[in-house]
């Protein structure tokens, strides 16, 4: 039997799926060993998603064969693909947050209408998955209140309960911070080392680089290229990806700050439940800087962003724009746009934009008072319109169709018609929440372009974001917070990673 | 990507849509007819010939037509707010009492109706609908300030306001001497003029029927709702919170405030249903005048996507289908008006309840029949 040689335990054929005219697959064809980590690179759009939707079962390919362990096998709903011992994580979790872990992995394979006996067995089942593959989680913990990271691990667990062999994982750690990211690598190996395989979509090169063992890369619904990962490097990748060269380092000349812009002091928050988000924040951003918070996500850095929007009132403290107290009043939202103060929120589905809208209805959100989308006393569609062409060819906002439904562009065309709203009312502040999350990585370029432009142009820029590598990349200075409290800061030439690694853990300069 | 809704072209959204599941709502009532013994296509064509079949019918028809275009407004505009506003009859209602009211007041002023009779009719026009906005407006803040849901908070407030009507015909505003409860009858220049005295000026004879200018005010109505969910700030701000109130808080849009205004607007819409019954038909207040023309609000405005161009085609067709249905039942004594209540049941089923079957159906019709 050893001379047999192992069949992969996937292999995808000549699969094409068309959506319309739109040809989101063509002609894809895949091979992932047994026991490997297989790594799926490609820009939003490229057909990554389409291509594992098939393979799960959600869409049924209009041409091409699923062969799982080398056995042809006909997929048509995720309870085949379950059948065939296919397992997927998706990006957006399927979890009922109010039903405890065990609840949740059950969810679906309960195996009998009474629950008691599926339950224990499952509890079994999860305890000998914990200990095998090193899964700290308390089988009784409610869903909605573990981290995301755990939350993540539950998914795993419920594939691997239902016996996959193969583990897809869509854009795993768009939600994680960089630490629950190397715990999950560390995961996926411990998995691979049991003989499972996985398959793992990402745009994020680093994470590739890491974790996989071989890498395909797909673009415009193609498979342009396959490389063993030790054989390759970021920049060949991000080639393949783009199909052209990309700038991976930001270009970013050295300039003299200017005057105080925003300044705050002893800024202290309170959430509904009475906790202390923030705790005594200080910060100045000045003209023609960009300062990066450098933080592990929920340590107050999106309060701080809401507070210094207007969206969230602080408890104490004092907020000064250009030298100006700003009154309770003045801190509100619409006021501080009027001043300037613009904001890219850092979840844009959820603040930064209506997705049921059209492009251009949401090209003018939080602007929509302004007299020149008026005709009359009417809303001007055509004004309207105008406006959101302009801005969408200046930010090669693709499709550049201002009347198509918001929610059918990509994330980084989303984030784009955002950012291209926001700059274009010319701010003096830009408050900046998690710029590039889910951004494939020629928009990242271009984001991150125009926010060094701005930088130059003289306007203050507060970055928020949880990679850590963007913020080191992008800030003239950081400063870390942990616990709602800033913790030290930095000059960016001077900082390095593993220094504000313990800042962002909370060891402070003086402790230090 | 795998519970994307269904997205259709916006013919098919729009027009396809509600017209398969009408359809399929007079195949349901066709089969009911034949369970009964009758013969369906014979009924459908007493119906439309009873709805449309003459000018008397037709007048009717625009009659209802023009409740359930004011009804079927307040739950739309609501509805684009992200609220479920089920208080319509309630709303009515004390417009309905509203107007009675200022009506009452009119007539103790002789002097004033001498002199500008010309504005008695507006004035009780704006007092129903500020009764109605008044009235709606307490949902609207409960649900802005104390987070109490607007379903359940308009659901009881039309318990409320059929009790306060019963109070008030019977002990304060109520025709003295008359045993029926009921107000005395409005100042002539208060009520509404009907349709057949307006246009015999133009040399149209109309035979008498209750349709009156309050139907001119509805088709203003439509227009003045698009204008205003489509073409106005508030109307943006509306949608916004209807959508996504985070973005909403986001771009400056007060959520609370949006609430309140938008409900405030619904109610003075189901005020229009007073303006029609009471001072365009009835002449005076009297008592369930809003006769669950409210609740097929909820149908109409579910049938017309929430858009004016809808509304006022499903407001057509369930005018067709209450003057129809009573000549029908007139007709054909086998076939009572409960039949209208089973084809109006049905027709919210499939319009409302069912939508998504019909749109998969719609899609899979299209994916297999259409280019792409």
């Amino acid at each position: 039997m050893s001379t047999a040689p192992v069949p992969p335990a996937i292999e995808l054929a000549g699969i094409s799926k068309r959506f319309g005219a739109v040809a989101a697959n063509r002609d894809v064809s895949l091979a992932v060993a047994v026991g490997s980590i297989h790594g799926i690179v490609g820009e939003n759009g490229a057909g990554k998603s389409t291509l594992m939707s098939i393979l799960y079962g959600f869409y049924e390919a209009d041409a091409g064969e699923i062969r799982v362990a080398g056995k042809p096998r006909r997929i048509r709903s995720p309870a085949d693909a379950i059948a065939a011992g296919i397992g997927m994580v998706h990006q957006h979790f399927m979890l009922v947050d109010t039903l405890s872990v065990v609840e949740n992995v059950v969810l679906g394979a309960e195996g009998g209408a009474r629950l008691k006996g599926g339950l224990a067995k499952a509890r079994a089942e999860l305890a000998r998955l914990s200990r095998e593959y090193g899964l700290a989680i308390e089988p009784d913990a409610i869903v909605g209140e573990l981290s995301v990271g755990l939350q993540q691990r539950v998914e795993i667990l419920k594939a691997l309960y239902r016996g996959a062999e193969v583990l897809i994982l869509d854009e795993p750690t768009a939600v994680l911070t960089p630490a629950e990211a190397d715990q999950l690598f560390a995961l996926l190996r411990a998995l691979k080392a049991q003989g499972k395989t996985v398959i793992l979509i990402t745009h994020k090169l680093r994470e590739i680089m890491a974790v996989t063992d071989t890498v395909s890369v797909m673009r415009r619904g193609e498979m342009v290229a396959g490389f063993r990962t030790a054989e390759t490097s970021p920049p060949a990748l991000a080639e393949a990806m783009v199909g052209r060269r990309v700038l991976l380092r930001v270009e970013k000349p050295p300039r003299e700050r200017g005057a105080a812009v925003l300044e705050a002091v002893g800024l202290t928050c309170r959430d509904a439940r009475g906790t202390e988000t923030l705790r005594d924040v200080g910060l100045t951003l000045h003209a023609g800087e960009i300062v990066g918070i450098a933080g592990v996500a929920g340590n107050g850095q999106s309060e701080l962003l809401e507070v210094l929007a207007g969206l969230v009132q602080p408890t104490r403290g004092v907020i000064r724009l250009g030298g100006r107290i700003l009154t309770a009043a003045d801190r509100h939202p619409a006021r501080l746009r009027e001043r300037g103060v613009m904001h890219v929120p850092e979840d844009r589905q959820r603040s930064g934009l209506v997705t049921a809208f059209s492009a251009a209805e949401n090209a003018i959100l939080g602007y929509q008072g302004d007299p020149a989308f008026r005709a009359g006393p009417f809303l001007s569609p055509a004004r309207i319109e105008a406006h959101a062409r302009t801005a969408f060819a200046a930010y090669d906002v693709r499709p550049p169709d201002p009347a198509l439904k918001t929610a059918k562009f990509s994330g980084g065309n989303q984030q784009k018609i955002v950012l291209a709203r926001e700059i274009e009312r010319h701010p003096r502040v830009l408050l900046v929440g998690q710029p590039t999350r889910g951004v494939d990585i020629g928009a990242i370029e271009f984001i991150h372009r125009r926010l060094v432009e701005l930088r130059d142009a003289g306007v203050a820029i507060l970055l928020v974001s949880v990679e850590l590598e963007e913020v080191m990349a992008l800030s003239d200075r950081i400063l870390a917070l942990c616990g709602g409290r800033i913790t030290g800061e930095r000059a960016a030439e001077r900082a390095d990673e593993r220094e504000l690694g313990l800042l962002m853990a909370g060891v402070t300069d003086e402790a230090a | 990507m795998s519970a994307a809704p269904i997205d259709l072209p916006r013919w098919a959204d729009t027009a396809l849509v509600p017209l398969v599941s009408v359809a399929a709502a007079l195949l349901v009532a066709g089969l009911v007819v034949i369970g009964i013994g009758e013969n369906p296509l014979e009924a459908t064509a007493l119906l439309l010939r009873g709805a449309l079949g003459s000018a008397e019918g037709i007048g009717f028809t625009l009659y209802y037509t023009t409740n359930f275009i004011f009804t079927g407004l307040a739950v739309a505009v609501a509805f684009h707010a992200g609220l479920f506003n089920i208080g319509g009859e309630g709303q009515a209602t004390v417009a309905g009492i509203f107007a009675a009211l200022a009506c009452t007041a009119l007539s103790a002023m002789p002097g004033f109706l001498s002199v500008a009779g010309f504005l008695a009719a507006p004035i009780a026009i704006l007092a129903a609908a500020a009764g109605g906005a008044a009235y709606a407006f307490v949902p609207g803040w409960l649900q802005a300030k104390r987070g109490s849901h607007v379903v359940i908070t308009t659901i009881m407030l039309n318990f409320v306001a059929a009790t306060l009507i019963v109070y008030l015909l019977r002990e304060v505003i109520g025709k003295v001497g008359s045993m029926q409860p009921e107000t005395p009858d409005f100042p002539p220049q208060a009520v509404l003029a009907p349709m057949h005295q307006l246009l015999a000026p133009l040399g149209l004879k109309l035979p008498a029927t209750p349709l009156n200018s309050a139907f001119l005010l509805a088709l203003m109505a439509l227009v003045a709702v698009w204008l205003l969910i489509w073409r106005t700030r508030l109307g943006y701000a509306i949608r916004t919170v209807g959508a996504n109130p985070r973005a909403a808080a986001y771009a400056g849009i007060s959520p609370a405030a949006v609430t309140m205004v938008a409900m405030a607007i619904s109610g003075a819409l189901a005020g229009g249903l007073a303006v029609n019954e009471a001072l365009g038909v009835q002449h005076r207040l009297v008592l369930d005048f809003t006769a669950g023309y409210g609740f097929v609000g909820i149908a109409v405005a579910l049938m017309g996507r929430g858009h004016p161009v809808g509304v006022g085609l499903a407001a057509l067709l369930f005018g067709v289908l209450y003057q129809g249905g009573a000549e029908l039942s007139f007709d054909k004594p086998t076939i009572t008006r409960d039949m209208v209540v089973v084809i109006g049941g049905v027709l919210i089923l499939f319009a409302g309840a069912l939508d998504g079957l019909f749109r998969k159906l719609v899609a899979l019709a299209l994916g297999r029949g259409g280019p792409g």
